[in-house]
């Protein structure tokens, strides 16, 4: 037989011990106790801009955070107002969000995943930011996205172009001003058709991830739609730098048409290369060898220099557009920094807009209040005329630009010419096509 | 007490109070004092801490011992991911089988690389696992892209099986990570005055079992078989013209290190159920190596520091931007705050690399032993020289 030598202090002891072991557990499951994630309490509320400012995209990343800090100054009251002037909704007064001043933490993506979810982690969990948005690449912004659902405030979207952001990742929490790869494709389709003819043949390199895969698939859509015949698609590793393997094939496949499904440096490099192998100056069956870009970007043509001349692709916006938002944006942008504003840093700009005067028209920072302010919201004077924000997958529809490279360019901002603007009617497409099936809104989650 | 001596309980206990008491530790600034951006404690961060920790021990059970310099320990952290992410996908979203997993996979991966790769020693071994990790990382990047769902990385959705879990909450919701109910994010916060502490359930769950491996190591460093691979790493021909094989020690040793990674992987899935690519990049293998010879090779206690060293760099200098430094310096003249500020901008912020790297360099060229040898250093200044002799211990790298 054992020996129990219960005393009382003992008994105390044991029982005080065991009491507090067994409520341990339950003080993990006590949360604070209001109603969303972050509800700011102080005259101030914060926001968090989560950009690459190292990596391949530190270009882009740079320029959304200039755009950011404008967004903020213009919300809070300072400078000279931008776009607040002509943006169709009027709730912002220029005093913050609803009356809070704004502040905002930043932090860098590295365009990597996992660190882009660690930055956006400490926004929330050390800085208390109300909102995350940012992101260079789609990969970013998807793994993001998904985090912001989880911990329960809003997504506002940077420069993502994968059909897959609204399509089978997309969230309840997650919105999308920048177009996509899909919008990419319409856009262009009927402009290469009257300039090269609906028999043409296409060769495809593709940069080797979600981005590029979707970008081809959309822009092949939209080609063989008109009756081009795709010769072959060829998946080229992200971290290439010289393509010349890849171009050497192209001379003998017969096709007439290079797309390139690059984006950034990629881009530079594969372009640069096509023109050193003389692929422009070429002729097959008869006709000029073409070469065209989906997505198009300033910084790129920038890089890749005199070869873009006369190249065509499809861009989100671009700063020599003539309404009102986008001149009153440039202005303020160039009185700030001294030079025009990238399409990267439009959409963000734009998107933390967006952000503020949903809250305002909400009249609560609830993640949920704030997602049902923005869906089916319409609105204009952001610079891409009508712009619809679609409740069913959380995607901006408005107008898409076709540009082309300058043949004459009369300075270093001066790359890109408008060729055509595409109407949104043309570019949307239904929340269930096939291109973007697969995903699931849910529910939105307020978090706490 | 545990089989261990004196000392290394100590140790072990330090290590367990320390990852205890983290969030009071890491918390030392009120919330709204200018200094709160130093501020560590909150749990994400520490939640990387221990688990960063737990890799760089790993790391340190192969190379502080045998020697071998792995440059593709970063695959193993990947493979862990991957296989606890899909656990979460299709089993149900407890971590445990997802965690026994991981060290499971990444174990047996590990077996494979090992074995090629042990075929051959110093910079060829080094030289193979790096290839090793990243074909890995191509693979998971582009060609496994339906396993890994490549770039954007493998995360949950709305509809997996999750056959022994539910799909999705009653809310349409993805369900959250948990251990028998208890959720990883569930976080009490404490305020205490100005001060706010965290406590995270998940960062305990890591914090439990970076003491498991914390004394798991010191057992495997105490142990006849630890012995054995310090024999590897003095001379391993030596070894061999005696007659002993060599091989199914450093074997074992390389296989226990990737299990540590793939326990490591496990964890980081399940506090953030998503797995990318850029885990198994060799940048991240690299990292391991600059923890471990940062904190000290070879010494139990030193990848611990050195994993803590660089997560603190990586998150909090790389948030302090231009603006936080014109707050700072806001009291001085505008012409001379200006000039501060564009002297210290490119080591913060974006520069954050800049600053690990000059003190990287200066950690290697002054104190070799890492910061192991320079708080031994301390310790002596304060102890006198006489006791310094004396300590022949696990603090010394093992040579």
């Amino acid at each position: 037989m054992s020996k129990t030598d219960l005393s009382r202090r003992g008994l105390l002891r044991t029982g005080a011990v065991t009491s507090a072991g067994l409520a341990l557990p339950t003080i993990f499951t006590a949360q604070s106790a209001s109603a969303f994630t972050n509800d700011p309490t102080g005259g101030t509320v914060t926001l968090g801009f989560n950009v690459p400012q190292t990596g391949p995209y530190a270009d882009e990343g740079a320029d959304e955070l200039r755009a950011y800090q404008l967004a903020v100054e213009h919300l809070n009251g300072e400078g000279d107002g931008g776009m607040l002037n002509t943006f169709s909704s009027k709730a912002l007064e220029g005093s913050g969000i609803l009356g809070k001043k704004v502040e905002y933490v930043t932090g860098d993506t590295q365009t990597k995943s996992d660190a882009a979810r660690a930055s956006a982690k400490s926004m929330i969990e050390k800085d208390g930011a109300i909102m995350i948005t940012g992101g260079s690449s789609s990969g970013v912004a998807i793994a993001v996205q998904g985090l912001c659902q989880e911990a329960g405030v809003i997504f506002m979207a940077g420069l993502t172009h994968s059909n897959d952001t609204t399509g089978k990742d997309k969230k309840a929490n997650g919105f999308r001003h920048f177009f996509n790869a899909y919008m990419s494709g319409a856009a262009l389709a009927p402009v290469l058709k009257n300039l090269y003819g609906d028999d043409r043949k296409a060769y495809h390199l593709t940069a080797d991830y979600t981005w590029g895969w979707t970008q081809e698939e959309s822009i092949k859509a939209a080609t063989e739609a008109l009756g081009w015949e795709t010769v072959n698609t060829v998946k080229t590793p992200l971290a290439a730098t010289d393509f010349s393997s890849y171009i050497a094939p192209v001379l003998n496949s017969g096709a007439d048409v290079l797309v390139l499904n690059h984006y950034g440096g990629n881009m530079v490099n594969s372009l640069t290369n096509a023109v050193q192998f003389g692929l422009r100056e070429k002729e097959v069956n008869g006709r000029n060898f073409e070469i065209v870009v989906p997505l198009y970007s300033r910084l790129m043509a920038k890089g890749a220099g005199a070869n873009v001349k006369g190249i065509h692709g499809s861009t989100n916006w671009h700063w020599s557009l003539q309404d009102e938002g986008s001149k009153a944006f440039v202005r303020s942008f160039g009185t700030k920094y001294g030079f025009p504003p990238s399409q990267a840093a439009h959409t963000c700009y734009v998107q933390t807009l967006l952000y503020a005067d949903a809250v305002q028209r909400a009249g609560s920072f609830n993640p949920c209040a704030v997602a049902e302010a923005l869906e089916d919201f319409e609105f204009d004077g952001m610079g891409n005329g009508k712009t619809l924000y679609r409740g069913a997958d959380h995607q901006c529809f408005k107008d898409v630009l076709v540009v082309r490279g300058k043949e004459n360019p009369t300075s270093e901002f001066d790359l890109l010419e408008v060729v055509e603007v595409t109407p949104r009617e043309q570019v949307e497409y239904a929340a269930d096509h096939p291109m973007f099936a697969g995903g699931n809104l849910g529910s939105c989650n307020p978090g706490a | 007490m545990f089989g261990l001596d004196k000392r290394d309980t100590t140790l072990l206990l330090i290590v367990a109070g320390l990852t205890i008491f983290a969030p009071f530790i890491l918390n030392p600034f009120p919330t709204d004092s200018g200094l709160a951006q130093f501020n560590a404690g909150y749990p994400d961060l520490m939640q990387r801490f221990v688990i960063f920790g737990i890799f760089a021990i790993g790391f340190n059970i192969l190379f502080g011992l045998t020697g071998y310099l792995s440059f593709g320990h970063a695959a193993f952290l990947g493979v862990g991911s991957y296989s606890a992410v899909w656990m979460f996908k299709l089993l149900s979203m407890n971590v445990l089988p997802a965690i026994i997993l991981s060290v499971i996979i990444a174990g047996l991966f590990a077996l494979v690389i090992g074995y090629v790769s042990l075929r051959r020693s110093g910079i060829y071994f080094s030289i193979l696992t790096l290839a090793f990790a990243q074909m890995s990382f191509s693979l998971a990047y582009s060609v496994l892209t339906p396993i890994t769902n490549g770039e954007t990385g493998l995360q949950l959705t709305l509809d997996d099986p999750r056959v022994l879990g539910q799909t999705a909450t009653a809310d349409g919701s993805i369900p959250v990570t948990n251990l028998f109910g208890l959720e990883m994010r569930g976080t009490y916060e404490m305020a205490m005055g100005p001060w706010a502490f965290q406590f995270n359930m998940g960062y305990y769950l890591c914090a439990l079992v970076l003491i498991a491996a914390f004394y798991l190591s010191i057992r495997i460093f105490r142990s006849p078989f630890g012995m054995m691979l310090r024999a590897v790493k003095s001379n391993q021909q030596r070894m061999n013209y005696t007659g002993l094989n060599s091989k199914p020690y450093t074997l074992a040793a390389f296989v226990i290190s990737g299990m540590y990674a793939g326990l490591a992987g496990g964890l980081m899935a399940s506090m953030d159920p998503l797995a990318g690519a850029e885990r198994m990049q060799w940048t991240a293998s690299g990292e391991v190596v600059l923890m471990t010879i940062l904190g000290g090779a070879g010494t139990l206690i030193g990848p611990v520091l050195g994993a803590g060293f660089i997560k603190y760099f990586e998150n909090i200098f790389s948030k302090i931007n231009s603006n936080v430094l014109h707050s700072w310096f806001s009291f001085l003249p505008d012409g001379l705050e200006d000039f501060i500020v564009f002297i210290i901008y490119p080591f913060i912020g974006k520069g954050w690399h800049l600053t690990l790297g000059i003190l990287f360099m200066l950690v290697v060229i002054y104190l070799p032993g890492g910061l192991v040898e320079g708080g031994q250093r301390i310790g002596g200044w304060f102890k006198g020289r006489k006791k310094s002799d004396a300590r022949q211990s696990e603090t010394n790298p093992a040579e």
